[in-house]
């Protein structure tokens, strides 16, 4: 492989990882502050239909992401009156919402399979696209490619560096301490949670507008529950998960390369490969087998070793929060 | 009785605002939600062919319904119900290529081979289930990801397969392996895909399920785990010993669905063997609530759906996910008014 196709190579994956960045860390600020919302593989294809039917329609593609996030907000609505005000299983709520919106999407978006909608514009962002290797590989893109680097950068801030984020951190992780100091622990869990859900519609959008344009039956379908392990992969951390979504799309555009050199393997195993190797990743890190292989290093290294490796859940994630 | 009043005025209520999104969601397809209604009712009940395929595709739901009896009363979520599916299906494929070669000789009687796959799916299944349950109990990773990622991996096995060692001669398609030997289908009630054995095995399901969980020392130990994994460990359950065995029951049961369909409906290993069914199994399970008397009628009336859908698209030009959309709804409208009824209290 010369440098030129590699840099294709990471271009290509730089922008398929793109809706998978902003996915997960939509779906890492509503876990963040307790919730889990197990909807975000059919809100992709329900706010991805709904961004296209939108752009479609007042042939302006940027209301179409306006359109997608309102679809991902009202579905998080649910899951928050549900899971918070109702305190009904987070799980079987966004699971049975995950089966709807995706039925839903195939029921709605008949009429609009293989029709055409506008497409984000391609954008080179001026010098810095010059920059030798780097520029054609992060620069060279539109701008749903940027705004996932500005959210990567942005939630981190966020998260670790301002009050409201560390407020936000401290309702999942001891939500009645931070009730007691004076956080609306409820209304916390339902801005970020609807935050979240707009962001995982966001994502939809820019699968069915800019990196897999277009409309057809579950044609995005798996991506969520891609980005739903890319949470714990990523260790809650938006920096991580970001990271974990880039070695999703490297591996997805190598499988792809792969594809035509390796005869061994039916080339029709490839397009599922990705989704293997990932749950595989996943499961070796959520699990005991990090603490095992750790314990083979010296102690100085080992605790370093697990900080960066082992992912701890927000302490009250999933847990429905008793107001006195 | 004032509070199951209550209740029940709830349940009703939110059964009303799902029938009433129903409604909404036909509107925009340009045909009035009667016609369409009374199209899926016609399509499930016009003839008793359409009878006998909504009771076809109740068996297998049925079964994965009942094996996930088991792991909600263990309280857990077994989302690998679909690759368990799989995981039977292949695992009956491979044994009856094992004894009934490609245009080859049946190595023993067609009969036996029927049972031995049968028997080969329970285990295949069970095996995939009882993996979920390790990576789950050993390996502390949510079963819900453990499920899904070896949903995943069933579905790259059995396209590896179908294109790979088990390809078709000449030509290798999604369309799957080639057919098994007329003699080792399993019989089906005249022209219908109905099979008698399918539906017994999934009333046996049902039964067990029913059975063990009620009146069985062990299901109540289950569902005391189910409650509170820690304080039943510690008053001397063994708790680890009971998620596994939930997750291999319920893996049994969703291999024999795997099994059936492959004998009894498509003859042969196909990608899509499962069609969503066992996650049908798991809202039936969700619905159903810990009251396995509840599976078989919420069973039937999910098949009803799914079969009466399949006449939307050819009369009316509308999709047949309505189905999806309908038991969606309704689970959901469920969910939601039990938690309003428990808040009222």
């Amino acid at each position: 492989m010369n440098t030129t196709e590699l840099i294709s190579l990471l271009a290509i994956a730089v922008a398929a990882a793109a809706p998978i960045v902003i996915a997960a860390i939509g779906e890492t600020i509503t876990e963040r502050v307790g919730v889990i919302n197990l909807s975000a593989d059919g809100v992709i294809l329900l706010a991805g239909l709904g961004g296209f039917v939108a752009a479609q329609t007042t042939k302006n593609v940027w209301i179409g992401f306006v359109a997608a996030a309102i679809v991902g907000s009202l579905v998080a609505l649910v899951v928050a009156f549900g899971a918070i005000t109702l305190k009904q299983s987070q799980t079987a709520i966004g699971f049975v919402l995950a089966l709807l919106c995706t039925d839903l999407s195939s029921f709605l978006g008949a009429p609009f399979v293989l029709t055409d909608a506008p497409r984000v514009p391609s954008w080179p962002l001026p010098l810095l696209s010059d920059i030798p290797y780097l520029g054609p590989i992060l620069f060279h893109a539109d701008a749903v490619v940027y705004f996932t680097y500005l959210l990567i950068g942005v939630s981190w801030f966020y998260f670790y560096k301002t009050r409201p984020g560390l407020l936000l951190r401290s309702v999942g992780e001891q939500p009645s301490a931070a009730f007691a100091r004076g956080v609306p622990v409820i209304a916390t869990r339902y801005l970020y949670t609807i935050v979240g859900g707009a962001l995982v519609g966001i994502a939809g959008a820019a699968f069915t507008l800019d990196i897999k344009a277009g409309w057809t039956f579950r044609h995005v379908a798996g991506y969520g529950w891609i980005a739903l392990s890319l949470v714990i992969f990523g260790g809650w951390n938006p920096l991580k998960v970001a990271l974990g979504a880039y070695l999703f799309g490297i591996t997805q555009s190598l499988l792809g390369k792969a594809q035509s050199v390796v005869t061994l393997i039916p080339s029709q195993v490839f397009p599922i490969l990705p989704f293997v190797f990932m749950i595989l990743v996943l499961m070796v890190s959520s699990g005991d087998l990090v603490d095992r292989m750790a314990r083979l290093f010296p102690l100085g290294v080992r605790r370093a070793l697990l900080r960066t490796l082992r992912a701890t859940p927000p302490n009250s994630l999933g847990k429905p929060f008793e107001q006195d | 009785m004032k509070l199951n009043r209550s209740v029940q005025v709830t349940q009703l209520v939110s059964l009303l605002i799902a029938a009433v999104l129903i409604v909404l969601v036909i509107l925009p397809t340009g045909q009035s939600p009667v016609t369409v209604i009374g199209t899926m009712i016609d399509g499930a009940f016009g003839s008793w062919d359409l009878v006998a395929r909504a009771l076809t595709t109740l068996a297998p739901v049925l079964l994965c319904a009942a094996g996930l009896a088991f792991t909600f009363s263990s309280g857990l979520y077994n989302l690998g119900v679909e690759g368990q599916v799989l995981a039977g299906a292949i695992a009956t494929t491979a044994l009856v290529r094992a004894l009934f070669p490609d245009g080859g000789q049946a190595a023993v009687s067609p009969a036996l081979i029927m049972a031995l796959g049968i028997v080969a799916g329970m285990l295949g299944g069970l095996l995939w289930g009882l993996l979920a349950g390790l990576l789950h109990v050993y390996g502390r990773i949510s079963e819900i990801f453990a499920g899904l990622g070896l949903n995943f991996v069933a579905q790259g096995l059995a396209i590896f397969l179908i294109f790979g060692p088990w390809k078709r001669a000449g030509v290798a398609s999604m369309s799957g392996t080639a057919l098994f030997d007329e003699s080792v289908w399993l019989p089906v009630l005249g022209i219908t895909e109905l099979s008698p054995v399918a539906l017994v095995l999934a009333g046996v399901a049902l039964i067990v399920a029913l059975i063990v969980l009620r009146n069985t020392y062990f299901g109540l130990r289950l569902r005391a785990v189910g409650h509170s994994l820690r304080s039943s460990f510690i008053l001397g359950i063994p708790a680890t010993q009971h998620l596994l065995s939930a997750f291999a029951i319920c893996g049994a049961f969703a291999g024999l669905a795997g099994a059936t369909q492959a004998l009894a409906i498509f003859h042969r290993l196909i990608p899509g063997i499962s069609s969503n069914l066992g996650y049908l199994g798991l809202l039936v399970a969700m619905l159903a609530n810990y009251n396995p008397i509840w599976l078989l009628p919420i069973a039937a009336f999910f098949s009803v759906l799914n079969i009466g859908a399949l006449k939307l698209p050819s009369e009316l030009k509308v999709e047949s996910s309505l189905a999806g959309v309908i038991q969606g709804l309704l689970v959901l409208a469920v969910l939601l008014s039990r938690g309003v009824s428990k808040r009222a209290k």
